[in-house]
């Protein structure tokens, strides 16, 4: 290991599964410090990660939380309330969750065509500033995908949040993580991105994406989540 | 296990078939699994197996009965289960099916464990998703207590305890063959080491040199464990017919619906046939002819040391004749030919080695 001191933020990585892995390698390939946590001891994944993810260091979830400046979670969306909330206080935090009921159990709360579930983790989160990315891209599209900027073709990440500066560093993330960042609104827009909608397994270039967003308010989901919205409003 | 050695099997869910126009009935289709079985055996296939589904369009919700009937049918290929959802299953009652069947079929007997992608048999048994991890762990305890070590004192959470407990029919000594299957979860490739048990890697979709990495936290995890070597294997859709572009063809007629229903169960959209052709082409399709599947089982034994290959050969709507036309190019052209490759290399790498 050299002793370069890496300018560049400390990410922390909440979950080592499919996606929590896969978005390891490609942080650490674009330079970034990793920790990285299960949902047990440290010792339950330290083979995976030398396998999987060389470079990264496994911690607990409190101990990556105390000690990363991005958190990005990536645990199964049904087990959100385990996160340890106090601990990222006033940090940025990616959503990269989704629900699956495969994995999650059917939980109409998650599938609430009014209400984001990047909107849940901001309540449950409430002093950190949430932006939800990485979720709709397939993991192995993502394993597969990476490109430097401006390569032809180069696949996007739709990224989604209320706070300017909060989306323009996980803007940079993405970037550098070998995809091209595209806005798609607050963390209230977020539902383009989820399960339902064209976006939600996309591996689509930055115009496919705005082009899919463009067309969200006229598919079936997307007509569904405005009329759903709109009813809570007149209620 | 011998490098460059491979065995191949056949993986059938039950879907349903047509013939000419006509929707085979679900009964029609239980008997042609056995027929075709049978077909399995006589083309020279080392395997058949069959998956555990609670739905309508396939058929293998009794796999055990299943396999029963087809181990009166053949003598000498190996029968098992391409995933069985332990998880929603008594492992007590598991092993007496299977230890039932190892007989019938004099020692033919094996399974695959595993969640499987479809989770139908949880609210149909009454479990809840969200137990799925603690289900499996346990009952993956169990059962392999139970080939391993008879009597059997057992207790946990998910049924009841065994004290001193022998069943019967006996098993052999040891238990028969079981296999874990996975489908990405690098949990589950350290729980299949950590039972010293082979690995059977599900690959539906995208590039599967991806996995490449699973294998070698596989190997490295049974060396950390202390255990010897196991065999990988590979479980793969897909189609051989004489050309590529029958095969192509033909595929894509099923495998669009189906895709499309996954997707809306699930909430992803459809895939593009551009897509489709981009699997076929460097992803998990094996839909060619047999020269081209075979040139790409010969990669995955490369790129994921594979010694077994397992096809599954049927797909809702596919005509009887397609699927039996993949089986007989499997077990005539794709097997022979994947196994002179293999042996050319081998030779080729043993002249290199002398050279040096």
């Amino acid at each position: 290991m050299s002793d370069l001191q890496s300018t560049l933020p400390t990410i922390g990585i909440l979950g080592a599964g499919k996606v929590g892995t896969v978005l390891s390698r490609l942080l650490l390939a674009a330079g970034y410090p990793v920790h990285i946590a299960g949902s047990g001891s440290p010792a339950k994944i330290s083979l995976i990660i030398d396998v999987l993810a060389p470079g990264a260091v496994a911690m607990t979830a409190a101990d990556v939380a105390r000690t990363s400046d991005i958190v990005i979670l990536a645990l199964p969306l049904g087990k959100y309330r385990s996160i340890p909330a106090d601990l990222l206080e006033g940090k940025l935090v990616v959503d990269a969750m989704n629900y699956w009921w495969e994995v999650d159990g059917i939980r109409d709360d998650l599938n609430d065509p009014r209400v984001s579930t990047s909107e849940l983790i901001q309540s449950f989160l409430p002093t950190s500033r949430v932006v939800k990315a990485y979720n709709h891209m397939g993991y192995h599209d993502l394993d597969e995908g990476p490109t430097p900027a401006g390569t032809p073709g180069r696949k996007a990440i739709g990224i989604a949040g209320d706070d300017d500066l909060a989306l323009s560093d996980v803007a940079a993330l993405v970037d550098a993580s070998g995809f091209d960042p595209v806005l798609v609104g607050s963390l209230r827009d977020s539902i383009a991105l989820q399960p339902g909608s064209e976006l939600f397994g996309a591996n689509f270039t930055a115009s496919g994406v705005q082009d899919a967003l463009t067309r969200f308010p006229t598919t079936e989901r997307g007509l569904e989540v405005a009329a759903a919205r709109e009813q809570e409003i007149a209620a | 296990m011998t490098t460059g050695s491979i065995e191949f099997g056949l993986n059938s869910f039950g879907d349903v078939p047509t013939d000419g126009a006509r929707t085979l009935s679900d009964a029609e289709t239980v008997r042609l699994l056995i027929e075709e079985a049978k077909l399995a055996e006589k083309v020279g296939l080392d395997i058949f197996s069959i998956g555990e589904h609670y739905r309508e369009g396939y058929v293998d919700s009794a796999g055990p009965v299943l396999l029963a009937g087809m181990a009166t049918a053949t003598e000498r290929i190996r029968l098992g289960t391409s995933v069985t959802v332990l998880s929603t299953n008594d492992p007590v009652r598991l092993y007496n099916e299977f230890s039932t069947l190892d007989a019938l079929s004099n020692g033919r007997a094996q399974l695959v464990l595993g969640r499987a992608s479809q989770t139908q048999s949880f609210p149909l048994f009454g479990y809840n998703l969200e137990d799925y991890e603690t289900l499996f762990e346990e009952k993956l305890d169990l059962f392999m207590k139970l080939q391993r070590e008879m009597p059997t004192t057992w207790s946990g959470s998910v049924r009841a305890p065994l004290v001193e407990q022998t069943l019967h029919p006996t098993m052999r000594p040891g238990g028969i063959p079981t296999w874990i299957g996975v489908g990405g979860s690098p949990n589950s490739v350290i729980r299949a080491a950590h039972y010293g048990l082979p690995l059977m890697l599900a690959i539906i979709g995208g590039e599967p040199h991806r996995f490449a990495g699973h294998v070698d936290l596989y190997f490295r995890a049974l060396e950390q464990f202390g255990k010897p070597m196991q065999p990988v294997g590979q479980h793969a859709l897909g189609l051989i017919a004489d050309t590529d572009e029958e095969a192509s063809e033909t595929w894509w007629k099923s495998w669009q619906p189906l895709i499309t229903q996954m997707g809306q169960e699930r909430g992803f959209y459809p895939p593009t046939r551009e897509r489709y052709e981009l699997e076929l082409a460097t992803g998990a399709l094996f839909v060619g002819s047999p020269e081209t599947v075979a040139q790409k089982i010969v990669r995955m034994t490369k790129e994921l040391q594979i010694s077994r290959f397992d096809l599954k050969y049927d797909i809702g709507g596919l005509s009887v004749d397609a699927r039996s036309r993949t089986i007989e190019l499997l077990g005539t052209q794709v097997a022979p030919r994947v196994r002179e490759l293999l042996a050319a290399e081998s030779q080729l790498e043993t002249a290199g080695a002398t050279h040096e």
